[in-house]
């Protein structure tokens, strides 16, 4: 599906540009976008360095594993097929926290890391399994309680209120989240009876 | 709940390092090569995503800058009218999915055009806040671990994108 949609974006955009007679800008776009994807990816760089290193000191202490045991029933009901007390459930919930308390930076890492221990799970290296997608869908729609980003902006720009966007970022990120879930649940469970 | 929320997100982080650090420490782990040792791992998985972020990236960019988007946005106007949404937020919704720093530029354009405590300035920071982008994440995620099958992943990205754009408007709505 994603390359589908990639050559699409791509090819229509240059055929719009055309029409437009903007094909100047198509290079520049080029350029412009791979350099974007560098820049992300060093800024990613630093971060992922840093947590990555202090997970590893949590691991090896055993913290995490505490976390697997004492959360792992929650984690559980969303990801029947990880074994209990495995590690990716440490990380997952980590990962939820810190995407619920909006600190995107560490949420990343700790996201990585569990797709890491899922593909120790996973039977086929290539293909998504369908812990990775519920992973993935948790953090696509993803639980914010402090949307610090935007809590910053509208401090800037001078709001009366700027945390009155607390409540209603947490109420549609919920609900955007708990469809995900369901989505999620049902694509499994047809891919499932497809594959048998 | 301004100062316990700001503080909360304050000592959230150093309160967390200091915790796994002393805890590690208590438990006799070589700290700071344990440190070391996982952070190489950091930079393996950074090099891996790379190229999947470039790819994605140029396409992101080439979509916005070519007027492919804008001409989406004409086309899809005559529902929008008819579905009563506002036309300034549709760019934001639209480019929320494909790119987290495009679509906070425009969050912020609208924000600084018609105030913060304007409905439009609400709804603005309501849909940046409310999802993350799917493009990223999922080409972050699954690059990382060298999936190529995503499956049904991106499906439910972007449904539950949608469905997150109509709780804000919704939510908003009823809530001020």
């Amino acid at each position: 599906m994603l390359n589908v949609i990639w050559l699409f974006m791509i090819v229509i955009s240059i055929i719009v540009a055309a029409i437009n007679g903007r094909m100047e800008t198509v290079s520049q776009a080029v350029f412009d976008g791979a350099k974007t994807g560098l820049t992300v990816s060093f800024g990613l760089l630093s971060v992922l360095i840093f947590w990555m290193g202090l997970m590893k000191i949590a691991e090896k202490s055993g913290l995490l594993h505490l976390v697997s045991i004492a959360l792992g029933p929650i984690v559980q009901r969303l990801f029947p097929d990880i074994p209990k007390g495995h590690p990716a459930i440490g990380y997952i919930m980590s990962n939820i926290s810190a995407n619920i308390l909006g600190l995107g930076n560490a949420a990343t890492p700790m996201g990585l890391k569990a797709m890491e221990e899922l593909q120790k799970l996973n039977p086929d290296k290539e293909r998504a399994s369908p812990a990775m997608c519920t992973l993935l869908a948790i953090n696509t729609a993803s639980i914010t309680l402090i949307p610090t980003t935007m809590i910053a902006i509208r401090l800037q720009y001078g709001s009366s209120n700027a945390f009155e966007i607390v409540s209603s970022t947490l109420l549609a990120s919920s609900i955007a989240t708990l469809f995900a879930l369901m989505l999620d649940r049902y694509y499994r469970y047809r891919t499932m009876n497809k594959l048998r | 709940m301004y100062q316990v929320v700001n503080l909360l997100s304050i000592w959230a982080i150093p309160c967390f390092i200091a915790f796994i650090l002393t805890h590690g420490w208590w438990k006799k782990v070589p700290v700071y090569d344990t440190f070391v040792e996982g952070a190489k791992g950091g930079l393996v998985t950074t090099i891996r995503i790379l190229p999947h972020l470039v790819a994605m990236m140029v396409a992101i960019t080439l979509f916005r800058q070519s007027g492919a988007l804008d001409l989406f946005l004409e086309l899809i106007k005559p529902l929008l009218v008819f579905l009563h949404i506002p036309s300034e937020i549709v760019p934001l919704a639209l480019l929320r999915p494909l790119s987290g720093t495009g679509s906070l530029a425009i969050a912020t354009d609208i924000i600084a055009q018609y105030g913060p405590d304007s409905m439009i300035g609400r709804l603005a920071s309501t849909m940046q806040g409310s999802t993350d982008t799917t493009f990223y994440v999922l080409t972050v995620y699954f690059g990382a671990v060298g999936i190529r099958n995503s499956m049904y992943a991106l499906k439910v990205g972007l449904w539950s994108d949608l469905m997150g754009v109509v709780a804000s408007l919704v939510v908003v709505a009823v809530l001020f």
